[in-house]
């Protein structure tokens, strides 16, 4: 499946906008995408293992928290999966 | 559900008497009182509207420029900052002549020129639990184009626990978000968000730039929210969230479900009066009214030594160098900084440096100062050369626009 790398994770993906990765389901997608890229491991999920709660996945136009199988809800090729990350706005980061 | 919104929209509005037009009004608001949508009723909405802009930065500028444009009676501007020259990439409501003015007082000149038939209430200070209920009581809808997570928690807090909708935007480099937040039916910046990110996973100085176009094209959004709210017209991104990828031109609206497990807007509510917002996103708090940038990225106190670590002057640092003493300058920024200005140290940047260590094998016993922009990514490396062994690591205090600034004032800042 296809997965959209919002702007502030592709530091993580070498620059790129979407990853595409093998998997039957949500959780095994993003089990491959972190296996790929090490580093986005910890931007995603908890130390143990959790979801990050200021991070959001659509699974094509719907939110995963709200599906009834969640992560575990199975995916097609043609899926897309959409990180929503928390920006604050503004410049970013000012730098010192 | 998007018709009870707007139902609530226009009901947030006072109920009094539309305030009347005068024959000049009536010429400046010809092109919309031709428009059936708005006419003269809608137009007179928009004069009896009050809305506060939280912020008169990126976000702020063109959507308080278009608010009072448009005809919106009352203008709140929250800003505690002054105008910087590198605001006006970004800024236009600021100016090359209000450069060192207070943001709100720049903000005002603009918007008076702009349109003498509103008013323009200033507010300079900074947005605190302390005072934002409030500031926002006066107020119908609030705009918040603030730019960190803080005042993003507080604004919707307040919002939610006073019922005043939130036309929100955000941005970072080429991507963009709005949303209209806490309306009577709809989600808060909390059902979507529930927890900020922790300081260590906020994108780093490495990615602190925009296009300065990007929050001209976000903030008119949240214009054009506030104006629908005002004339209560069309739909709302009242449960929605709007994406925009500005560099393919993408924009991409997803669906927002209200949390019924919100801490603050669900059917239980466990934040019931504003809390203390730096502690909840785990940052300093701001010492004074001060840029809050500086209170994020925790600037190196003004000390001889830090956490170890000697912070050298750059008056020091030149003496050193003038007397030929054996000393390694190392700067740690980005490599897209060095062509705006560098003092011809090599460069390793803060990111790269722990896996780069072996690069810097031959000056491990000599004295070594790591230089950055103003002190901050530098002392950082200079703890990460020190844990690594290096025995005679200094900070350059105030980094290379100290440098500028004092040693060799050809050289630019940015």
């Amino acid at each position: 499946m296809k997965i959209n790398i919002p702007t502030p994770l592709r530091a993580y993906t070498g620059g790129q906008q979407t990853v595409s990765v093998p998997g039957a389901n949500v959780a095994e997608a993003l089990q491959a995408l972190t296996a790929a890229y090490a580093d986005l491991r910890n931007h995603l999920y908890t130390p143990e293992g959790k979801l990050r709660s200021f991070v959001n996945l659509y699974l094509n136009d719907d939110d995963i928290r709200y599906l009834p199988q969640k992560e575990s809800t199975p995916v097609e090729e043609s899926d897309e999966l959409t990180i929503i990350p928390s920006i604050a706005g503004g410049v970013a980061t000012i730098c010192n | 559900m998007r018709a009870k919104d707007i139902k609530m929209a226009t009901s947030t509005l006072p109920e009094i008497e539309l305030p009347k037009l005068s024959n000049d009004e009536i010429s400046r608001y010809s092109r919309h009182l031709i428009l059936p949508e708005v006419g003269m009723e809608g137009q007179q909405k928009l004069k009896a509207a009050k809305v506060l802009c939280v912020g008169t930065g990126g976000l702020g500028a063109p959507l308080a420029l278009y608010l009072a444009a448009a005809g919106v009676g009352t203008l709140g501007l929250v800003d505690f900052d002054t105008v910087d020259a590198s605001n006006l990439q970004r800024q236009i409501i600021h100016s090359t002549a209000t450069v060192g003015k207070l943001k709100v007082d720049s903000a005002e000149i603009m918007l008076k020129a702009l349109n003498p038939y509103m008013n323009v209430v200033k507010h300079n200070t900074m947005l605190t639990s302390a005072n934002a209920l409030e500031i926002f009581r006066d107020y119908d809808i609030i705009a918040d184009g603030t730019d960190n997570f803080q005042t993003r928690y507080l604004v919707n807090d307040a919002c939610v626990l006073l019922g005043k909708p939130n036309a929100y935007g955000s941005i970072f480099r080429f991507e963009g978000q709005a949303s209209v937040f806490a309306t009577e039916t709809g989600p808060c910046y909390r059902c979507l968000y529930p927890e900020p990110p922790p300081p260590g996973l906020v994108p780093s100085c490495a990615e602190g730039g925009v296009l300065g176009i990007l929050p001209g094209l976000v903030g008119v959004i949240q214009a054009t929210e506030v104006i629908k709210l005002i004339l209560g017209i069309g739909e709302s991104l009242a449960g929605r969230l709007l994406l925009i990828d500005a560099l393919t031109m993408h924009f991409r609206a997803l669906k927002l479900r209200k949390n019924p497990d919100c801490p603050v807007c669900g059917t239980h509510p466990t934040v019931t009066a504003l809390i203390d917002y730096d502690q909840f996103c785990g940052v300093e708090k701001p010492k004074s009214a001060g840029p809050l940038e500086v209170a994020q990225n925790q600037a190196v106190a003004d000390a001889p030594v830090v956490d170890g670590i000697p912070q050298i002057s750059v008056q020091e640092l030149k003496r050193r160098i003038d007397a030929k003493e054996d000393v390694f300058v190392l700067d740690v920024r980005e490599p897209y900084e060095v062509p705006i200005v560098n003092i011809g140290a090599p460069l390793i940047p803060l990111g790269d440096l722990p896996k780069r260590l072996d690069e810097l094998t031959a000056q491990k016993d000599r004295e070594i100062v790591v230089h950055c922009k103003s002190g901050g990514r530098s002392q950082k490396a200079a703890l990460i050369l020190k844990s690594a062994g290096f025995q005679h690591v200094a900070n350059l205090a105030g980094g290379i626009l100290a440098w500028a600034d004092k040693i060799d004032p050809t050289l630019p800042k940015y």
